[in-house]
């Protein structure tokens, strides 16, 4: 044990802290202000804390320390490594930006128990923390299904009939594979490896047959069903149904990053590099990761439904991260890290705008959105930017993370790889694109009556839903349908544009971040 | 011959299974509650003739040192099976108690007929 | 003083005999209840040093009247049974303050000094059960517990308590009958009662004996499956858990089966495991067979009850299984496993049906249909209610993943992937019939019947949370529960031959 640092409590207060500020919400339940006002106070704080981490950690510490030991095994113990700390990075990040999105875009709606609403978020960013920073199997598997329960009511959150059947699946499929598939392998681990803490190089090197290598790393893959690798996706299509917000943080960022982020340290930490390409265990993951990639941008080119379609997005833009993974090279592992921000940018960005075209709008489905570029040209040119980085264009993040992740298949000699990369990159651009240019060059469908007729529609699809939009945001756009312009609210305005112009910043600092990575490759 | 030997032998035993075998029968058959007790009275029966019989020694007598006896039964046994004696009707009463109660609030002390007043 | 401290074991037993006596001599409900409270709050203290005396000297004896044993009664307390001498009286001491209110209103204040009585009688058998070195000694304490549980519960408002008690006093007198006959097989084969005598006995026993052994290990084994509730033998429980007394069920779903799950382990491991190749007979198989059986259709049975008082005594049934798997797999960790989920168990399920107590206080109804957004008027109620059921589902970070945990590694220690998988597809069944009830309760709008619901009173709502936060804190401490039940494994499975 060397000596005990400062900076070794950090990781703690990082989980601890939006817990705590889970405690302080309630006490404002009253209070709307000061109640949004902790939010963003506690996100602030919790961003100060993890960025003082980083230079630390660039400079090859490891910070964190032993909290419990409940059983041999059972030891809750958090440190910070570099993966683990761009994922905290960019949830902390998004969690501020995805606050003020959430004032506004849950105001707009007149949302009923907003508080619980936040509780819920700041517990859910807690957990993420606790995963990030997790220091062994035990505690990410906490932290894993703390992050499943605690997301349940967001899900659920419009509490229809619709939305509990959702959230049910959501909850069945997310523990089911977890306590059917990952708990397994995590005592299957410590029954072969005799510990669970995460050491770079692996702790399976010589105490497992090649066979038993690939069955864990199945049990691994499967059981960790955040990550939705077909054909455990179901639930992340199905969670669609919370809030806007939810799905844009928790779909694209926290809970879906968490799964991946999982996989990845698991490869990394738990089966090393060079065990898993000596077992040769990892080809069949890569396959079906490529498989999965495919199929789901092919799925998503078949919905109409925006959202519906971004959450397909996601699966496909999810298996990029696992295939990189299993590719079991450095390369290949930097652009699984790469990946994870990039998409939480570009991903985030495009629920937001989705969020926003439903409040000022009312519009869900892609085919109803003809012209509306014109009323709501910022959102529609965020949604542009967003598309373009998923997609893989400079100058955007997503570039950056496409071309290392190529370059990690060439590495392992997978030309396959990059073929499919490439294909589905195309498939991207096919299922992202025509929304924006339906909006930018395609005429309004009809005269204002007509329009009005179109509102009414879309308002009582949301009815249909559940969602209870309030009378006067209904008025609010009709009264703004004149003035031509019909943006949604400022705060969730500020949000999408600050997500685009991260998606801009990523580009240009993409390297930091591969510097970053690459200390997960050098010994301490 | 053989058999016959083997079987006298040991037959408290016969008898003891017999008493256990038939008691647990008329446990399960009845759908009286009160045969039912009965059966499980019989039941227990068995148990103290199975703790009795081999306390029993011909020309044994009660342990008492006095100069004349040399042969002394075990009286362990019996003073068990006094305490299970009175287990055993400790059971009955509650048991018997039980059926006066469910007779009250039923009308009936028949199980078949208990079941469908309660919507199976 | 010094006198008192070599008394203890007799203590434990004689001061919840005599508090029985004196609160039925008394009969005053609220006297009545005092004198209870005191003896609750006593025993886990005597318990308590006779468990510190065991961990520092090792097992202690103390002979009954000054008999030595083997004559005399002996009774003996080793890791084991100190742990569950602790379990029983702790529990008893908690949940008491909840019994005040919850009696009154269930029993009646005219009749609550017979309950109180018959309370602590039936702990005093349970206590005497674990405490005793006598296998004889054991049936009469047994019977003790068992008579006054039949009457706990045929104190039940429901008509229909009667008849479960009914039922449970024909399976419960069969069990233990064959108990008795297991046992007089025993003593037929040594010609002793004392556990520890008959266990060395049997350990020289000629070859020729192993027959009748094994004859009385089977009596043996299905009379205190019968009182255990160890499925297919289970069909007592049920009933009398939904029926009885709210209060009556926690303390019995808490402490009842888990002694009688001790007398089970105290046989097969002290008394046959030194005597017989328990590896070459099928105990282990058929237990761990029964147990699969009990963990999947007690627990698919359990989501289709809408009674949720019966609800939680499927999955006891299915928790029962749990334990017993843990006894069948026997090694270390497994047995460890099965050992801590008795503490485990019992503080979980206490907390449940304390709040399920606190539900029929307020809102006089536990069908899940009546309940439907009880989880806004009675939140630290259900809010309780939402911690124990995640222990049940064994969520990481709870007690009853510890115990999990500890059977998964026991199972795989012996290389069987399947009992892992079983395992944790069981515990899924749970996550179906606790999330029912949590989302009935927590995310409906409120009935119309339950606009004045809110929390119990202090006394009952205090031990309610102590147990959640109990629920926790056992699954991230562990040194109280899984070490104890570790030493206590290992000294079982140090006995085996």
């Amino acid at each position: 044990m060397t000596a005990f640092a400062a900076s070794d409590t950090l990781p703690l207060l990082a989980v601890l802290v939006p817990l705590l500020g889970a405690l302080l919400i309630p006490l404002f339940h009253r209070a709307p202000n000061l109640r949004e006002a902790v939010t963003l106070l506690t996100a602030a704080i919790l961003l100060v804390i993890v960025v003082q981490l980083l230079p630390p950690v660039m400079d090859g510490a490891r910070p964190g320390a032993m909290l419990i030991e409940a059983a041999p095994g059972l030891s809750i113990a958090l440190r910070v490594e570099p993966l683990g700390m761009l994922f905290a990075l960019v949830a902390s990040v998004l969690w501020i930006v995805n606050s003020i999105y959430s004032i506004g875009y849950m105001r707009a709606h007149d949302e009923p128990r907003q508080t619980s609403f936040y509780v819920c978020f700041a517990i859910a960013l807690g957990s993420t923390m606790g995963i990030a920073f997790a220091d062994n199997l035990f505690t990410l598997f906490l932290f894993y299904e703390a992050l499943t329960l605690c997301t349940f009511p967001l899900v659920t959150h419009k509490q229809s009939p619709e939305a509990m059947r959702a959230g049910r699946l959501y909850l069945l499929l997310l523990l089911g594979t977890s306590m059917l598939l990952l708990l397994p392998a995590i005592i299957g681990t410590w029954v072969l490896a005799g510990t669970t803490t995460f050491t770079p190089g692996g702790i399976l090197a010589g105490k497992a047959s090649p066979l038993a290598i690939g069955f864990l790393l199945a049990l691994y893959a499967f059981g960790i069903g955040k990550a939705a690798l077909m054909p455990v996706h179901f639930w992340l299509p199905a969670a669609m149904v919370a809030p806007t917000p939810v799905s844009a943080l928790l779909h694209a960022v926290a809970v879906v990053k968490a799964g991946v982020f999982s996989v990845v340290k698991v490869i990394v930490y738990v089966f090393g590099l060079e065990t898993l390409t000596l077992s040769g265990g990892n080809e069949w993951l890569i396959y079906v990761g490529c498989a999965s990639l495919l199929l789901a941008s092919l799925i998503a080119l078949t919905r109409d439904n925006l959202k519906a379609r971004l959450a397909f997005s996601t699966v496909s833009q999810l298996a990029y991260v696992v295939v990189g993974a299993a590719l079991a090279g450095p390369a290949g592992v930097i652009g699984s890290g790469l990946q994870i921000a990039t998409h939480a940018a570009g991903k985030i960005t495009l629920f937001f705008c989705a969020g926003a075209i439903y409040v000022a709008s009312h519009k869900t489905e892609v085919s109803e959105m003809a012209g509306l570029g014109r009323k709501m040209p910022i959102t529609m040119i965020a949604f542009l930017i967003g598309s373009l980085s998923i997609i893989g264009l400079p100058p955007f993040g997503g570039m950056w993370s496409k071309w290392a992740l190529a370059m990690g298949a060439l590495d392992a000699g997978y030309a396959t790889v990059v073929a499919v990369l490439m294909i589905s990159s195309l498939l991207s651009v096919a299922y992202l694109l025509p929304v924006v240019a339906r909006a930018f060059f395609l005429p309004p469908p009809a005269e204002p009556e007509a329009h009005g007729e179109l509102g009414e529609h879309g308002m009582h699809q949301g009815a249909h839903s559940g969602e209870h939009s309030g009378e006067h945001s209904g008025e609010h756009a009709a009264a703004a349908a004149k003035s031509g312009l019909q943006e949604a609210p400022v705060a969730c305005l500020i949000a999408l544009c600050a997500t685009a112009l991260l998606c801009l910043v990523l580009f240009f600092q993409a390297d930091r971040i591969e510097a970053l990575l690459q200390g997960i490759f050098i010994a301490p | 011959m053989q058999a016959f030997l083997a079987f006298a032998d040991h037959y408290s035993y016969v008898i003891t299974i017999l008493l256990m075998v038939g008691g647990l029968y008329i446990v399960v058959s009845r759908s009286n509650m009160v045969k039912k007790l009965v059966g499980l009275s019989i039941f227990q029966t068995s148990v103290y003739l199975l703790y009795l019989e081999p306390a029993k020694i011909v020309g044994g007598t009660a342990p008492i040192l006095a100069p004349d006896f040399t042969v002394y039964s075990n009286p362990l046994p019996h003073v068990l099976i006094l305490t299970a004696i009175v287990v055993g009707v400790g059971t009955l009463a509650l048991g018997l108690a039980l059926v006066v109660r469910i007779h009250e609030a039923y009308g009936t002390i028949d199980d078949d007929e208990i079941k469908p007043q309660d919507g199976g | 003083m010094e006198a008192l401290w070599s008394h203890l074991p007799a203590l434990q037993i004689v001061i919840p005999l005599l508090g029985g006596v004196l609160v039925a001599l008394v009969r005053r409900g609220s006297l009545a209840f005092a004198l209870t409270l005191v003896v609750s709050w006593v025993l886990p203290v005597v318990s308590g040093l006779l468990l510190y005396q065991v961990l520092s000297t090792g097992p202690i004896s103390y002979a009954l009247g000054g008999w030595p044993p083997p004559w005399g009664i002996e009774y003996r307390v080793d890791v084991l049974n100190a742990f569950v001498l602790m379990l029983v009286s702790a529990i008893g001491a908690i949940i008491m303050p909840f019994a005040r209110r919850s009696v009154a209103l269930e029993v009646g204040e005219r009749r609550s000094a017979w309950f109180y009585c018959m309370y602590l009688m039936c702990l005093a058998g349970l206590l005497g059960v674990a405490i005793t070195g006598d296998a004889f000694n054991a049936f009469v304490f047994l019977e003790i517990s068992s008579l006054s549980t039949y009457v706990l519960i045929a104190l039940g408002r429901d008509r229909r308590a009667l008849v479960a008690a009914f039922r449970y006093l024909i399976m419960g007198t069969i069990g233990a009958t064959f108990y008795v006959i297991g046992v007089g097989l025993l003593y037929v084969l040594t010609g002793s009662l004392n556990m520890v005598d008959i266990a060395q006995r049997l350990a020289v026993a000629p070859p020729e004996q192993a027959r009748a052994m094994v004859a009385a290990l089977a009596f043996l084994t299905v009379g205190i499956s019968l009182k255990l509730a160890l499925f297919p033998l289970h069909s007592w429980l049920p009933g009398a858990y939904a029926y009885a007394p709210s209060w009556a069920t926690v303390f019995l779903s808490a402490t009842a089966t888990k002694v009688a799950i001790y007398l089970l382990v105290r046989f097969l491991f002290s008394i046959f495991g030194g005597a017989l190749d328990l590896r070459s007979l099928p105990v282990a198989e058929i237990l761990i067979a029964l147990s699969v059986a009990a963990m999947f259709i007690a627990s698919f049975i359990a989501v289709y009850q809408s009674n949720l008082k019966r609800m939680l005594a499927y999955s006891s049934l299915a928790q029962i299984g749990y334990m017993m798997l843990g006894i069948g797999i026997a090694n270390q960790a497994a047995l460890t496993g099965g050992l801590v989920h008795l503490v485990n168990h019992a503080i979980m399920k206490a907390a449940l049906f304390m709040a399920m107590g606190s539900l029929f206080y307020r809102v006089g109804t536990v069908r899940l249909t009546e309940i439907a957004g009880i989880g806004r008027k009675m939140p630290l109620t259900m809010g309780a209610f939402v911690v124990a059921g995640l222990g049940i589902i064994g969520t990481p970070g709870t007690a009853g993943f510890i115990s999990k945990w500890y059977l998964a590694v026991g199972a795989l220690d012996r290389g069987w992937w399947v009992l892992v998988f079983l395992l944790v597809a069981s515990s899924l069944i749970s996550v179906l019939y606790i999330g029912r009830v949590i989302e009935m309760a927590w995310f409906r709008p409120a009935a119309d019947g339950l606009a004045e619901a809110k929390d119990p009173p202090l006394s009952m709502l205090l031990p309610l949370l102590l147990l959640a936060a109990a629920t926790i804190y056992f699954g991230i401490d562990t040194r109280l529960t899984a070490g104890i039940a570790g030493e206590a494994a290992q000294f079982l499975l140090g006995g085996l031959r």
